[in-house]
């Protein structure tokens, strides 16, 4: 091979390539074949803060589906092997790092582990960040669980999808269900974190609560650095502020960290708290969180999933396998797994055969297909952004299965909670969401 | 002044030409983040060679990172040159400003007052949700002169330009450091007080290398912006600034060539840590960096320049 | 009226916590000249195994109180552990050299305790929650408070107590004041710098430890916790006077009231009102409010 030969002298001479396989690094993409596997990039969060209540539980939901998927185990209309007849070769990486990083381990994916697709990111940074890289190198791409409407509103794509609610839902939602339990609300708090998520959800859920509650009044906005795990001030802040609500989009370990140090100071007695991500850290909290605590799991997801046969058997295997509740970012890896299957399947159908990557593009824009929570459309963002009903519920402690479960779930239309298609979510919201559609 | 480092910059820059250009897109995106964060530590450098280590690095690179982004997205500026001069004047003036306070300070109260400042931007930034937060924004994609290269050929051009302003930038640095001011830092490394008595003021000469440093991480965080189409307030967190000083323990002083050489060691080191270890990665890292700190206390360079004396005699 | 009491005693137990976080981090560098920024990690270490240990405390059926006895035993035995490790396995090495490198090398080994935490304990996150609410809540003027965070403000007494006794009511203690103010002297007078040197350092592990271990009972102890803990003691020990042990009261007390009172009266700034006093003090007092101007080499 002139082409290796010629690299390899090249490399040779760079001092600093030594490290290198220079083989490595100047093998051409291979030309991709339609009979081996499939092989898919997997990024998720496997070391930091955010690896404990949603990475690794992705990551596991992702292994399991994938075994399920490749061996045809998965209830129909899943239930054949692989997907389009091919099995699925993953590799998984971690999402650690900053946006910067993931661009570049983007590209490692695509051009050196030569990744037919990739599913993946948790954080919204990345999320922004990566989708136009997908373009320049014209990979499908599938954004599984962050939250950021910005995605699809201030840039349209070809090549990304995004399988799960953006995160105006949960906020829509989580207001709806205040004002639905506790009308007379007057005077609410919120404590977020001081970064684009806590920012974003506190604005949606106040943004909401002024157009449907006009009267609502807010008394104090903490945002704690996030990681902070000491929330002593800011939970004076709050009982000072005597609140009616308390409105929180905490996630993980701070969340954990701020229901043990408020409920130790009454600050769960005297307001009602809305955890808006609060659905991972119930196994673990257990008896810690008092019962009446409204909380959210960015989408129908475990608990708050409707029963059906797929839920059933994701459900079951799940614990089977790791022991684990399976909490909603499990539902969100399992939901962009099936979603890739059904988008590759309705276009080898159309096609005749393993589709090429703008065909599985042509049938997955709009496609309808089910989840373990229930039926997703890929409704909005022309097409690449997914909507589906939103639920949420209080917590209580259930003394037989020995778990906090969610009950009084109140179930939202899609379109109760989502923007139509082209609205900007912020604009919608604004202009006092109109359209939407609740029963 | 054309000198052996010079021509040995030159047959440098031929041998990053030629393989970035062979090499898959991906390795040659990994080299211009690797150059353009060698210029960072450059600026180290030439702020190491006086005696002074910061751990603001970050501060810099990202006044050049959010320059170049905003220009884009607020002045229409899609120009990688005028971008590249907006973000060195950022950079700089900033400099040019904290550096009265900044100068009169040593030792790990110089590393530390950086990081406090850079720390202060990452404050800002994550709380000015006009550039998105922790999220950061989209960076438009730049022209060159007016060319405007297909996206095809993107990747090629910003390679040829990092590549081009790294040995432009190298060999003004070498001429620097080989000037008289330049090795007045070796002088206030060695001994300030003498350097007062000889009738040189050491504040203004650590307040000139500063902006110098400020500028180069400008130029740095420029190219990084534009190669990478996302900015965000990461890269002024103390852990970024961190991985520069990082870099430049690992590279060495010996040589302007030291950091874009250890730059590209490090990156690739990463990226295969980071394949090969997706648990252990920083375990790895770590561990390369003390046995470096123990074994090679010059850095790389001085291994290679020890091997290359080797072999004269 | 309401507000001032709770910054005041937010403040108070925000700045018993950065207390015992800061102190061994000074106590370490006035000795020895090392800004040790794997001081996280001995955090991260301490919480981790005060959490796990409590674990499996509260599943057998010992008296609940003891709870607190293995939380501190827990501490030390760690912190012993990993500053023989840390100390006598890689930082001998480097005395002698600067100190910006030996910063490094310190950050080295926080970046390989930071993976030896996770394949120690996985992320998923500990809880050691039977301890906090053990001690109840107590109503101040209304506001209710947590007694175990109460209790925070006695144990940095105790602790501060501790090390002041030890510095000046002890031959050690008088050795070490020898060291911080002038090792090269102290060398030449006898004194067996390498001994205290390691004392030192387990000294300061046990304390950073413990800051981790106390901690864990109201947190949720999870990855990257250390990496959060670094920065904040850095800014204590700065604006206190690095070295300083009077400075790290004074810096804890500056940063927990500045704190508590912006998240009260001005959310917005909190975010950063730690680095602008830092830099303040810095810009006014370089060498930190009780650092001791260097004296210069000629």
């Amino acid at each position: 091979m002139a082409f290796a030969a010629r690299c390899s002298a090249v490399m040779g001479s760079l001092a600093t390539a030594a490290v290198l396989s220079a083989s490595a690094i100047c093998t051409p993409a291979l030309a991709q074949d339609d009979t081996g596997p499939l092989r898919m990039g997997f990024v998720t969060f496997l070391s930091g803060g955010a690896a404990g209540p949603f990475g690794i539980p992705a990551r596991n939901a992702a292994e399991m589906m994938i075994e399920a998927i490749n061996a045809g185990e998965v209830p129909a209309p899943y239930n054949t092997p692989g997907i389009a007849g091919r099995q699925i070769e993953p590799v998984i990486i971690d999402e650690a790092g900053g946006a910067t990083k993931q661009v570049a381990e983007f590209r490692n994916l695509v051009q050196r582990q030569n990744v037919d697709l990739v599913v993946g990111y948790i954080s919204s940074g990345d999320c922004l960040a990566v989708p136009p890289v997908a373009e320049e190198l014209q990979v499908l791409t599938v954004l599984f669980d962050c939250g950021t409407p910005r995605v699809f509103e201030e840039a349209s794509y070809k090549y990304v999808f995004r399988t799960g609610a953006h995160a105006a839902m949960d906020n829509i939602a989580a207001a709806r269900y205040l004002l639905d339990h506790m009308p007379d609300v007057k005077t609410v708090a919120g404590i977020n974190q001081n970064y684009a998520w806590g920012q974003d959800s506190w604005a949606d859920f106040t943004s909401v609560m002024k157009v449907l509650h006009p009267e609502t009044e807010i008394t104090t906005e903490q945002f704690p650095k996030i990681f902070a795990g000491q929330y002593g001030a800011e939970i004076s802040a709050l009982l000072v502020s005597g609140s009616d609500a308390v409105h929180s989009s905490l996630w993980g370990s701070d969340l954990e960290a701020f229901v043990l140090q408020g409920v130790a100071r009454g600050l769960f007695d005297e307001s009602q708290v809305v955890l808006t991500a609060g659905e991972p850290a119930l196994p673990r909290l257990g008896r810690q969180i008092p019962d009446g605590v409204i909380v959210g799991a960015r989408g129908p997801h475990g608990d708050l999933a409707p029963p059906s046969e797929l839920n059933d058997w994701f459900r079951e295997r799940f614990i089977a396998k790791y022991g684990d509740i399976p909490v909603y970012a499990t539902y969100k890896a399992a939901q962009a797994l099936l979603g890739v299957k059904a988008a590759y399947e309705k276009a080898a159908e159309a096609a005749g055969g393993f589709p090429t990557t703008d065909q599985v593009i042509a049938a997955f824009e709009h496609l309808e297909f089910v989840g373990p929570s229930g039926p997703v459309t890929m409704a909005i963002g022309n097409g690449h952004q997914a909507v589906q009903e939103n639920a949420i519920g209080m917590t209580k402690y259930d003394e037989d299965l020995g778990r906090v479960t969610l009950t009084n779930i109140t179930r939202y239309d899609q379109w109760c909670v989502n923007p139509p298609d082209g609205v900007s979510s912020v604009e919608w919201i604004k202009s006092g969401m109109p359209g939407a559609k609740c029963e | 002044m054309i000198d052996r480092t010079v021509w040995g910059l030159f047959a440098a820059l031929l041998v990053v030409l030629g393989a970035g250009f062979i090499a898959a897109d991906w390795a040659q995106f990994l080299l211009v983040l690797a150059l353009a964060k060698g210029m960072v530590v450059l600026g180290l450098l030439v702020l190491m060679r006086a005696g002074l280590v910061s751990f603001g690095q970050g501060l810099w690179y990202g006044l050049g990172c959010y320059a170049a982004g905003m220009a884009g997205n607020f002045l229409g500026v899609t120009d990688a040159f005028l971008l590249l001069a907006l973000g060195i004047a950022a950079s700089t003036t900033v400099a040019f400003i904290l550096g009265f306070l900044l100068s009169r300070y040593r030792e790990i109260f110089f590393a530390l007052l950086n990081m406090a400042f850079s720390m202060i931007l990452f404050g800002v930034l994550v709380k000015t949700s006009v550039l998105g937060s922790t999220d950061g924004f989209n960076v438009l994609t730049p022209t060159f002169l007016g060319y405007a290269p297909s996206e095809a050929a993107l990747g090629d051009t910003v390679f040829l330009l990092t590549a081009v302003i790294s040995f432009v930038v190298a060999v003004l640095i070498h001429w620097y450091l080989g000037s008289t001011m330049g090795f007045i830092g070796e002088a206030i490394r060695e001994n300030e007080l003498r350097v007062e008595y000889l009738g040189v003021s050491a504040r203004r000469a650590v307040h000139i290398k500063l902006m110098i440093a400020a500028a180069l991480s400008g130029i740095g965080g420029v190219l990084t912006a534009i190669a990478v189409g996302h900015v965000d307030p990461e890269m002024t967190y103390w852990t970024t600034s961190g991985e520069f000083v990082f870099v430049a323990i690992l590279s060495g002083t010996g040589s302007v060539a030291a950091p874009f050489m250890g730059s590209i060691i490090f990156e690739v080191l990463r990226t295969y840590a980071y394949e090969y270890s997706p648990y252990t990665w920083q375990m790895l890292m770590g561990a390369v960096m003390l046995l470096v700190i123990i074994f090679l206390p010059g850095g790389l360079w001085s291994a290679l320049s020890r091997s290359r004396k080797g072999e004269g005699k | 009226m309401l507000t001032t009491v709770a910054i005041l005693v937010d403040g108070l137990v925000y700045a018993s916590w950065l207390f015992i976080v800061a102190i061994g981090l000074t106590l370490i560098y006035g000795v020895m000249k090392i800004l040790n920024v794997a001081h996280g990690s001995l955090y991260a270490l301490g919480a981790y195994s005060a959490a796990w240990i409590i674990g499996i405390y509260f599943q057998s059926d010992l008296p609940p109180y003891g709870s607190f006895a293995v939380l501190i035993l827990s501490a030390v035995v760690i912190g012993l552990i990993a500053s023989l490790v840390i100390e006598r396995g890689v930082l001998r090495l480097m005395y002698g050299r600067d100190e910006i490198v030996i910063v490094l090398a310190t950050f080295a080994i926080f970046l390989i305790l930071e993976d030896f935490v996770k394949l120690v304990w996985g992320v998923d996150p500990y809880f050691a929650y039977q301890p906090y609410g053990l001690l109840g809540r107590v109503r101040l003027f209304g506001l209710g408070f947590a007694i175990y965070d109460l209790a925070l403000i006695g144990v940095a007494a105790v602790i501060g107590l501790l090390v002041w006794w030890g510095l000046n009511r002890t031959r050690i203690g008088k050795l070490l004041l020898a060291v911080i103010y002038d090792r090269e002297i102290s060398v030449a007078m006898g004194i067996n710098v390498n001994l205290l040197f390691a004392g030192t350092f387990a000294v300061g592990a046990v304390l950073g430890a413990l800051g981790g271990a106390l901690t864990a009972p109201a947190i949720s102890v999870s990855p990257g916790i250390g990496v959060e803990v670094i920065v904040l003691a850095f800014a204590v020990v700065v604006i206190g006077g690095l070295g300083s042990v009077p400075g790290v009261l004074i810096g804890a007390l500056i940063v927990g009231i500045c704190r508590a009172a912006a998240v009260h009266l001005l959310p917005e700034v909190e975010l950063f009102i730690i680095y602008a006093v830092m830099s303040l003090v810095l810009a006014l007092r370089p060498q930190g409010l009780f650092g001791r101007a260097a004296v210069r080499k000629i």
